[in-house]
């Protein structure tokens, strides 16, 4: 009972809250980061240094008048926000946090399940999300949504092709679907996948870029031309929801980055043994720690550079990531098949 | 016992979503139904221990072909009003011919079991895992596989002539 009922509720609980206070203080990292990039301060005012930002933010999107336009189509208009956000976040039911610790004389796994599917299971859930982005465009019944949503489907479709492709060369590199397996192959090979597979990590890091929306390939957003994006006619919390949506998506791109090409929660060098103080701290840490420093390269991204052209950034997709992407899962194939 | 249940509840939940699917009178609603109803037919293959399928049914389908869907109604106009139906071809009639065919061979196969109930081989409970599925498609089911995939190569290129005839 406690096993299989109890102790995975108190993990989805730990899990979903942290994701969502993790999503809160990424807005701020960002205006941070963005702010220091541009020698400004950022947010100074709410707490010392602005640190209680979020709080702030919170509050003003929950209080925040909720209209849905009179043209909308309500229940569509409605449902578009939680179909963005449930797949985000149902993605985390496979990530690996860590191994296997003891928590009050319990040993306990530190991921929700461990699917022998599991790569394939994140692929799937998280190609559902794009419906909240079209169907938030279609519904709005207004122009601007509806071109910026049309923009992030095309864009989300074509570096899913991408980045999938990648994805198979990491499968057959690593001879597993599970994402703790995929870990665990790392160990045995000694290698993080990130010096095996560059090419594919490169690849990878690209088109999460893209499939998240962020810059330099934000054009579903593109202020200058389309207002706000496909969510310009929401406001208050739903409008919050796409936000969380977004921001819940980058973080499991890294993740799933961390996971894949960074060792998951095993320490730098995991074979060298005179490395082993390191193992003082624990898993779970250096996966966060992993996980944050890719997340400070989007935010670094979009500070550095400008946004693609429509045409560069679908030129980009398909003529230059995809053949690469279909060149790296032969040259692996044929290496596993060699070596 | 709590399989028969999930199975008899995802049947419902199937078929009365195919319903909707085919009376809703806004054709946006018929797609979001059909989401639905791909989503609980990944269920039950889930349910009957085939993840592997489970997932390529909600990433082929969910995820790919219902999206250009919803593309080619968003960006269609729809705000004409919906045609008489008009079947100068009598093509309801041989449809209506072949949906009773279909029905009736169900309907054999149905009772033919309840008389001669076939011997169940012991339930394996990773017959649906990458495996299993992985060394079926290439040893036993090789060319059922290999002519499967020449024929979506066959229609990709096909798309692609109509869509670029004056290229």
């Amino acid at each position: 009972m406690i096993d299989t009922v109890v102790v995975p509720l108190l993990k989805i609980f730990v899990v979903l809250n942290a994701v969502l206070v993790a999503v809160t203080f990424m807005v701020l990292l960002e205006r941070k980061v963005i702010a220091w990039v541009q020698v400004r301060l950022g947010p100074m005012r709410v707490g010392p240094y602005g640190v209680l930002q979020p709080v702030a933010d919170v509050v003003k999107l929950m209080t925040k008048e909720d209209i849905t336009p009179v043209k909308a189509d309500r229940w569509v208009f409605t449902a578009a926000p939680m179909i963005a956000l449930i797949p985000a976040l149902m993605v985390f039911a496979v990530i690996p946090f860590g191994p296997e610790v003891s928590i009050f004389g319990r040993r306990v796994t530190l991921y929700i399940t461990d699917i022998n599917v599991g790569l394939l299971y994140i692929i799937s859930v998280a190609s559902i999300g794009v419906y909240g982005i079209i169907l938030a465009g279609w519904s709005s019944n207004s122009k601007y949504p509806l071109l910026a949503s049309l923009r992030a489907s095309a864009q989300l479709i074509s570096y899913e092709v991408a980045v999938t492709m990648t994805l198979v060369s990491m499968i057959v590199t690593a001879g597993t679907m599970s994402m703790v397996g995929i870990v665990n192959a790392q160990l045995n090979h000694g290698v993080w996948y990130l010096f095996a597979q560059p090419l594919a990590f490169f690849i990878y890091f690209v088109g999460g870029l893209a499939e998240t929306n962020r810059a330099p390939f934000d054009l579903p957003e593109a202020e200058q031309e389309l207002t706000g994006g496909f969510h310009t006619e929401y406001s208050g919390m739903r409008f919050a929801l796409f936000f969380l949506a977004e921001y819940a998506n980058m973080i499991v791109v890294s993740s799933v980055a961390t996971t894949l090409f960074l060792g998951g929660w095993l320490r730098p060098f995991p074979n060298v043994a005179f490395l082993g103080f390191l193992d003082f701290i624990p898993g779970w840490i250096w996966f966060l720690l992993k996980t944050f420093v890719w997340l400070y390269i989007f935010l670094w991204v979009r500070a550095t550079l400008p946004r693609y052209r429509y045409d560069q950034l679908m030129r980009l997709g398909w003529k230059v990531l995809i053949p690469l992407a279909i060149l790296n899962v032969v040259i692996t194939a044929t290496m596993k098949v060699l070596l | 016992m709590a399989e028969v249940v999930t199975f008899y509840a995802l049947s419902v939940i199937i078929l009365a979503f195919g319903l909707l699917v085919v009376t809703a009178r806004n054709t946006i609603y018929s797609i979001l139904f059909l989401i639905v109803d791909f989503l609980a037919v990944a269920l039950l293959y889930a349910a009957m221990n085939s993840l592997l399928l489970a997932m390529i049914q909600v990433l082929v389908y969910v995820g790919g072909i219902v999206v250009l869907y919803l593309f080619v109604v968003i960006l269609v106009n729809l705000k004409r009003p919906s045609e008489q139906h008009v079947d100068p071809g009598r093509k309801s009639v041989i449809g209506g011919v072949m949906a009773a065919a279909v029905l009736a061979e169900l309907t054999v196969i149905g009772v033919y079991n309840a008389i001669r109930p076939s011997v169940v081989p012991g339930a394996a409970t990773d017959v649906g895992s990458v495996e299993k599925v992985g060394m079926a498609l290439f040893t036993n089911y090789l060319i059922p596989f290999e002519v499967a995939s020449m024929l979506l190569l066959v229609a990709m290129v096909g798309a692609i002539i109509l869509a670029k005839r004056e290229l």
